[in-house]
This record gives C-alpha cells, sequence and structure tokens, in this order.
C-alpha cells in the first residue's frame, strides 16, 4: 500500500478474510447456485442445506438453543433495526422508557431514537463513571440502577465498544434490567470475534452480530432472539419466503425464523459466515482472544511511552481496541500521514459523536487487532506515528 | 499570473519531490503556513464548510472585480490543501474560478484526497469556492 506493505489496523471495521471464506463464494456460484427453500430440484436443496447447516454453525457459534432463534440478515444495524421496528410495534407505547448508553455506536442509538418519536416514548442513556484522574471508560452502573424502573421497556447495549474496546458487564446488566421487567438487546459487532459468548448464559433477549467483522462475507448479518420473544414479534419485511398461505382476506406467516427473512437471502453470505466461524473455532477463539490481548498489551505500553500521547480508553477490560489522540494534532492528520506509510488505522469519531463530547474531543486514531496482526505490526505503527508527529509538529 | 500558470507552476514544484512522500507532505505543510488566516471572529457556523473529520472556514470576497479568500482548518494537512487552492484559485475573476478544471490535483499525486468520500473535504472546499465566486459575481452586478 503506498508502496509499502500493507500493516492492517482496522478490523474492528472489517476484518480481512481467510481464503476459505473466499473459496466457499466462489465454490457457491460455480457449483451451488440455486435458490434455497423453494425448488424441488437436487441443485436447490442442496444449496438449503448447506444455508441452513451455516445457521446450524451460527447456533451453536453462539451457545443458543434452536437454530430457529437465528435470523440471517444484512447486519448488526440491520438486526438493530428490525428489533426497533417490531418490538416497537408491539410492545412500546408513549411514557415507555427504553435505555441505551452514551457509548453506543450510532446504529444503537438511531433505531431507538426513531422509535422514541415514532411512539411517544422516552430514550435514556447510561452514563460513563464521573470523569475522575482516570478517565477509564467504563459505565456507570449505580446510575444504570436509578434509570431503571418500571416503565423500561428495553435495554440495548454493546457488548464491547467500538471506540473504547471496553468491555461492559453484560451479563450482570441483563439480570438487572431483567428484574425490572425490561427485555435487552446486546450489539455484539465487536465481542463476537474477540471472546466467547454465550447466549443463553448471558440470558439477553436478543444478539446482534455482522459477518464481515468476524472474517465472514459482508452484507450478512446475524439476529438471534430468544424463541418465546421472535414468536411474539410481528414480522419486519414482508414478501416472498415468509408466509405460509396468502390470501387477500389475511396471510398466515411461516415459522421460526423465514417469518424474519423476506425475500431471497444473502445465501451465499450465510453460508461464507458459516464457513468462517468454522475456520475461528479451528483456530480457536481462546487462542486468538489471548494473542489480541498481548498485541494490546504490547501497543498499549509502546503508544502510552511517546509524549503527548493520550490513550482514550482504560477499562479494566478492553478487546483489542486501542483509541488515542495527540496533543494540539488531529487525529486526520496523524491517519494522513500513517497511510503514506502503508499503515491503515482508522481516524474520526468512529460513529460515536455523544462518546466523543463526553470526552471533549473531536475523533481518535483507533487502531484495531485481529488475531493475523503480529508486533512487528505495532512496532510499525509506533514507529509510523513518532515519524507523524515529527512531520507535523515541525 | 492566470491559473493555468499557477497549477503548472505548483506541478513543477512537486515534480521536485518525485516519490518522496515525506518531502511532498512537510511541503504541503509549509504551505499551509502560509495561508492567510480568516479573522476569529469570523469562524461561524455559516462559513464552515464540512468534511467528515476536518473543519474548513472560509470567507470570500471581491476587490476590483477578483475574489480573495481568507481561510483555516483545524487539521493541518488540510490547511495545506486549503493553501493550495487558495493559491490557485484566489486573486483571480469569478469567470476564471468557475471555469478552472483543477487537473493539477491528479497531476501533484493527490488525487486520494479528491474522492468525495475522503475525510478532508477537499471536494467540497473547491465547490464552495466556486459557489462563493458566483454568488459574489451575481451580487456585484446587482
Amino acid at each position: 500500500m503506498n508502496g509499502k506493505p500493507l500493516v492492517y489496523l482496522d478490523s474492528a471495521a472489517t476484518a480481512q478474510k481467510p481464503t476459505v471464506v473466499l473459496k466457499a463464494l466462489s465454490d457457491y456460484y460455480l457449483k451451488q447456485n440455486a435458490n434455497i427453500h423453494r425448488g424441488v430440484y437436487r441443485l436447490s436443496q442442496e444449496s438449503t442445506v448447506a444455508f441452513e447447516k451455516a445457521r446450524v454453525v451460527v447456533q451453536q457459534f453462539i451457545g443458543a438453543r434452536y437454530a430457529h432463534e437465528i435470523v440471517f440478515t444484512a447486519g448488526t444495524t440491520a438486526s438493530i433495526n428490525l428489533v426497533a421496528s417490531s418490538f416497537g410495534k408491539k410492545f412500546v407505547n408513549k411514557g415507555d422508557e427504553l435505555l441505551v448508553s452514551e457509548m453506543e455506536h450510532h446504529s444503537n442509538i438511531l433505531p431507538w431514537q426513531v422509535l422514541c418519536q415514532e411512539r411517544g416514548a422516552v430514550l435514556k442513556v447510561i452514563p460513563l463513571k464521573d470523569k475522575g484522574e482516570l478517565d477509564k471508560g467504563e459505565l456507570d452502573l449505580e446510575a444504570f440502577k436509578k434509570l431503571l424502573g418500571p416503565k423500561t421497556k428495553l435495554l440495548a447495549l454493546t457488548q464491547v465498544s467500538n471506540t473504547l474496546g471496553t468491555v461492559n458487564p453484560v451479563t450482570e446488566m441483563i439480570a438487572l434490567a431483567h428484574a425490572a421487567g425490561a427485555a435487552v438487546l446486546i450489539d455484539g459487532a465487536q465481542a463476537v470475534p474477540h471472546m466467547k459468548v454465550n447466549v443463553v448464559a448471558m440470558d439477553c433477549d436478543f444478539y446482534c452480530f455482522s459477518g464481515h467483522k468476524l472474517y465472514g462475507p459482508t452484507g450478512i448479518g446475524v439476529l438471534y432472539g430468544k424463541e418465546k420473544w421472535l414468536k411474539e414479534l410481528p414480522p419486519y419485511q414482508v414478501g416472498g419466503g415468509t408466509i405460509k398461505t396468502v390470501r387477500f382476506s389475511g396471510t398466515e406467516y411461516a415459522e421460526l425464523p423465514l417469518k424474519f427473512e423476506a425475500g431471497t437471502p444473502h445465501i451465499e453470505g450465510g453460508i461464507g459466515l458459516g464457513v468462517a466461524i468454522d475456520y475461528l473455532n479451528s483456530v480457536g477463539l481462546d487462542l486468538a482472544g489471548a494473542y489480541e490481548q498481548e498485541l494490546l498489551r504490547y501497543a498499549t505500553e509502546k503508544l502510552s511511552a511517546i509524549g503527548g500521547l493520550r490513550i482514550i480508553g482504560a477499562a479494566a477490560y478492553k478487546a483489542a481496541v486501542i483509541s488515542f489522540v495527540v496533543d494540539g494534532l488531529h487525529a486526520l492528520d496523524i491517519g494522513t500521514i500513517l497511510d503514506q506509510q502503508g499503515i491503515a488505522v482508522r481516524t474520526g469519531h468512529h460513529c460515536t459523536q455523544p462518546l466523543m463530547e463526553r470526552f471533549g474531543i473531536s475523533g481518535t486514531v483507533r487502531a484495531s487487532f485481529a488475531f493475523y496482526n503480529t508486533f512487528e505490526e505495532v512496532d510499525k505503527l509506533v514507529d509510523g506515528v513518532i515519524k507523524a508527529l515529527k512531520m507535523l509538529r515541525s | 499570473m492566470k491559473i493555468k500558470e499557477i497549477e503548472e507552476e505548483i506541478v513543477e514544484e512537486f515534480a521536485l519531490f518525485g516519490e518522496d512522500w515525506e518531502g511532498k507532505y512537510e511541503h504541503l505543510i509549509d504551505l499551509g503556513k502560509s495561508l492567510r488566516i480568516i479573522a476569529d471572529e469570523l469562524k461561524t457556523e455559516g462559513r464552515l464548510i464540512k468534511g467528515c473529520q476536518s473543519k474548513v472556514w472560509l470567507q470570500s470576497e471581491l476587490k476590483n472585480g477578483r475574489v480573495f479568500y481568507t481561510a483555516d482548518s483545524d487539521a493541518i494537512i488540510t490547511k495545506g490543501l486549503v493553501a493550495l487552492i487558495v493559491r490557485v484559485l484566489g486573486d483571480h475573476s469569478p469567470q476564471e474560478i468557475i471555469e478552472a478544471d483543477m487537473g493539477f490535483i491528479d497531476r501533484i499525486g493527490l488525487t486520494a484526497h479528491l474522492s468525495p468520500t475522503r475525510a478532508n473535504g477537499l471536494l467540497s472546499m473547491i465547490k464552495q469556492m466556486k459557489m462563493d465566486a458566483l454568488s459574489l459575481s451575481l451580487k456585484s452586478k446587482v
């Protein structure tokens, strides 16, 4: 990249794909392409089996009880929009309260904001802990408890902050929300690539993530919902595939999960995601996660030693994401000079503007790691930043 | 000097750096230091050109039939890019500014900054400068 070997440190935006996933995509089109759940011919049945097999792989990956609790969507954002729409229609009324946190991605704020405007409900925000000498970027659980009440219908919370890396104590927070009678949606987009997730142990009502951050294709994502919820919710988009019988006098909808999968789904995406998860399982998520923690520790130590550089987010539990600012310099300038050195990082507000406001900054430079990154790449990042600062401060 | 001549001058200037990206960017950063800075009280919402990440403030005025710009940015490289554009377009007639094709940006290897998704909003900057030139020339004819 720019004449240098690429150092890719933006896996929190999207991960690079293993060749087995690429092969699965081309194999699908070369050997299996047929619409699913429809044809009586063998090819269609084979592609249906492959797609449904991927659903089982996802089910096992997050420890869901049933495969029909796994709905394929276009991604985390689509999953959240689905729940906001369907759950909102049925369960959210005037004066009800929804809870999100200050560190949410815009995709886990806007669907709820729109829902609140439509239904006359109120969106409440769990703040970060008070700014102290150590502004760690962790949620204020005491404030959270006070915000929970009889009017709280739903808590929508990220498991891992895409900007700070903070790992939230979701299991504890879900239990508290349930005790108050609220349902809980967890945004797991930044969690599933880095740590084992078990939705039953966690006891969330909904769990969302994207395929492309999990080494899979773009355009495919997952919504897990507890069976009882998915049965109760009305369909989101309707059309082919979602029905049992259609008459002009009324329509009977299909069983789960097809009720929520209108139209021809992203067949090769689902299959590719299944292959990506198989691949990650073969690497070992525990091993990958532990290695990423080593990279994070090393990068934190080396970057902290640079004068004027401040790391944003110092939670006790962090995923492999490191955000920083440098006194007097714009993140965009640093990112531009890093790009010239072949180092890909993200700069800006990372779709978390309320969080930036909370920290009183306009943006950060963010490096995020996957298990394919190396310690040498961290060294290149650190050298690259030092060079950028030298050029920009001259 | 005509816009085309200034463009040629800049292309020659940047050609000296060849493949030396550091030299090129250092030169850009230096150019930023020569920018005529917009007065602080003029840095209002209305004069802000929104790129996705960096801010650019632009003030345009017409003197003796020519447009003069002052500007600033909160990012150093963006400021250099602004200075470069102001050097090309500033002190010309509205008509010349509107007709400038800005092809030199491609020739000095900074095209990447022109893509519409690019965070520094160079494209919206040029568009704003042309729109200002147009509106100033229309106002002067009223």
